[in-house]
């Protein structure tokens, strides 16, 4: 940015650098080559890309609250602090083996990773990169350490996670971060797989894997601790090889229904937030991998595990019916929809594209190449709880 | 492996290569593409390991092929590695397995 400012200032001899904000970018992941495209969604074009962020194959990014950064979690332990604006590294380190996604603090002073080797929780400063704390995800009584999944932001200046291996939900307080305060709930169900918090910042939700049902922990009340809820569904039934895990961390809230994906199952699971109990099951296409609200709520996009990844589903939210079946193209990975949600980004990877679409009409507005996108970040998330 | 007699191991070579010669190039370049991008979801891109365990030589030249096919095709219970029968046959989970045993680049 400073280099095209000078250009600018040397060639047109204008006495100011045209300054922007960055409530319109967002960046997108590309997998295979290690870079990451920085996105503008007022005339969805491309403003250009960064390279040099390893391996990025199931990379995720929480942005500061400026909206200028983006810190971007790679698989290979990578976190790297981007400047959008002038479109560099700001900072990298490596920071564990294998990593797998991270949050950043209410304060916007915190940036957490979770890893899975070794597992556990490492906290840097959000400026700096520097670590601030190590919270290594050791359990039972010959100290294994698990795989971290599931780390989110929480109101209280807060993180909380799960425990693949172990099966227990952690809560670390980081008013004092450089001594966080670690509480622990055990035995809350076989293999988390991934979880949510609501986006008021009150119930953090782990999916189970190696069991039907999901675990919730109430962050206003957390003495009374983590209650069980969808107990025994899908009970009896064949269960259908997972191909791909699921995400939660798409929270689809519409008035009192919350949807989740159905692990194994073609099904998005509609779930009563005033009592926690299933409301219904809509059948889709395939397994869902993200199930994603509209920022109205009125509609939930949906798409898919292989081999059913071509295919997105949107579901009406009063009528729990789906209303639209679109095929953008082989391997629909990720969605995410523009601050208001009138048009919605989908990264289409076998077709090394971006797809956006009108959310009234449907209509797919533009695509744009990309090197296999995946994940799609936009710098709203910087004033979102658990994004 | 190790309790293997050797004449075996030789026949299981053999059929690997001759279950190769029966898979096109564009089949080929299709489960390298699947290898890559699918079962890197759990095992990483480059095979590493994330939620899977890694699938690199050295953690898997010491398990017999057959081992590898069957954990492909049937997956394994109790733990998230699920069942690719469905979307590949026997010698093409057994191309794979000498993919990995060889190491992807």
């Amino acid at each position: 940015m400073h280099r095209l400012c000078s250009v600018v200032v040397l060639f047109l001899l204008m006495p100011v650098c045209h300054a922007r904000g960055t409530g319109d970018l967002g960046i997108v992941i590309e997998r295979a080559s290690g870079s990451v495209q920085v996105i503008e969604t007022s005339t969805n074009t491309s403003l250009g890309s960064i390279d040099g962020l390893g391996d990025l194959s199931h990379a995720s990014a929480v942005y500061s609250r400026d909206g200028r950064y983006a810190y971007v979690f790679g698989r290979d332990g990578g976190l790297t602090r981007l400047d959008i604006l002038s479109m560099k590294i700001d900072k990298r380190v490596i920071q564990s083996g294998n990593s797998i996604g991270g949050a950043i603090s209410q304060d916007g002073r915190l940036v957490a990773v979770s890893n899975y080797e070794p597992g556990g929780v490492k906290i840097f400063d959000a400026s700096t990169l520097k670590l601030v704390a190590d919270i290594p995800a050791v359990y039972g009584n010959d100290k294994q350490q698990s795989k971290v999944i599931g780390l989110v932001d929480a109101p209280g200046q807060k993180f909380i996670f799960s425990l693949w291996d172990a099966g227990e939900i952690w809560v670390a307080d980081m008013s004092k971060a450089d001594n966080p305060e670690i509480t622990k709930y055990k035995d809350i169900g076989q293999n988390p797989y991934d979880a949510l918090i609501t986006p008021d910042g009150r119930y953090y939700i782990a999916g189970l894997f190696g069991e039907d049902g999901m675990a919730l922990l109430d962050l206003w009340n957390l003495e009374t601790g983590v209650k069980r809820i969808l107990d025994g569904y899908g009970k009896g039934e064949q269960k259908l090889p997972v191909y791909k895990m699921p995400h939660l961390e798409g929270w689809a809230i519409a008035g009192n229904y919350a949807f989740v994906p159905a692990v194994g199952h073609h099904e998005v699971l509609v779930i009563d937030t005033l009592s926690w109990t299933e409301a219904g099951r809509i059948k889709v296409h395939g397994q869902p991998v993200f199930v994603m609200s509209r920022p109205d709520g009125r509609n939930i996009w949906v798409n898919f595990a292989v081999p059913d990844n071509d295919t997105l589903q949107i579901i009406d939210t009063q009528s729990l019916k789906i209303v639209k079946t679109l095929k953008p193209g082989k391997g629909v990975l990720h969605m995410e929809f523009e601050p208001r949600g009138e048009e919605v980004w989908a990264s289409v990877r076998d077709e090394d594209r971006l797809a956006v679409f009108d959310t009234e009409t449907f209509e797919q507005v533009t695509t744009i190449d990309a090197e296999k996108p995946s994940g799609i970040f936009m710098t709203y998330r910087a004033h979102r709880t658990g994004l | 492996m190790k309790s293997m007699p050797f004449i075996a191991s030789f026949l299981l070579v053999s059929a690997s290569q001759l279950a190769i010669a029966d898979i096109s190039t564009t089949r080929q370049t299709e489960l390298m593409y699947l290898l890559k991008q699918d079962c890197g979801s759990c095992h990483g891109m480059t095979l590493k390991g994330g939620l899977g365990p890694a699938l690199l030589p050295k953690t898997l030249n010491g398990k017999p092929r057959e081992l590898l096919v069957t954990t492909i095709l049937e997956g394994r219970t109790g733990t998230a590695m699920p069942p690719w029968k469905a979307m590949l046959t026997h010698d093409e989970a057994e191309w794979i397995s000498v993919q990995l045993q060889q190491g992807v680049k």
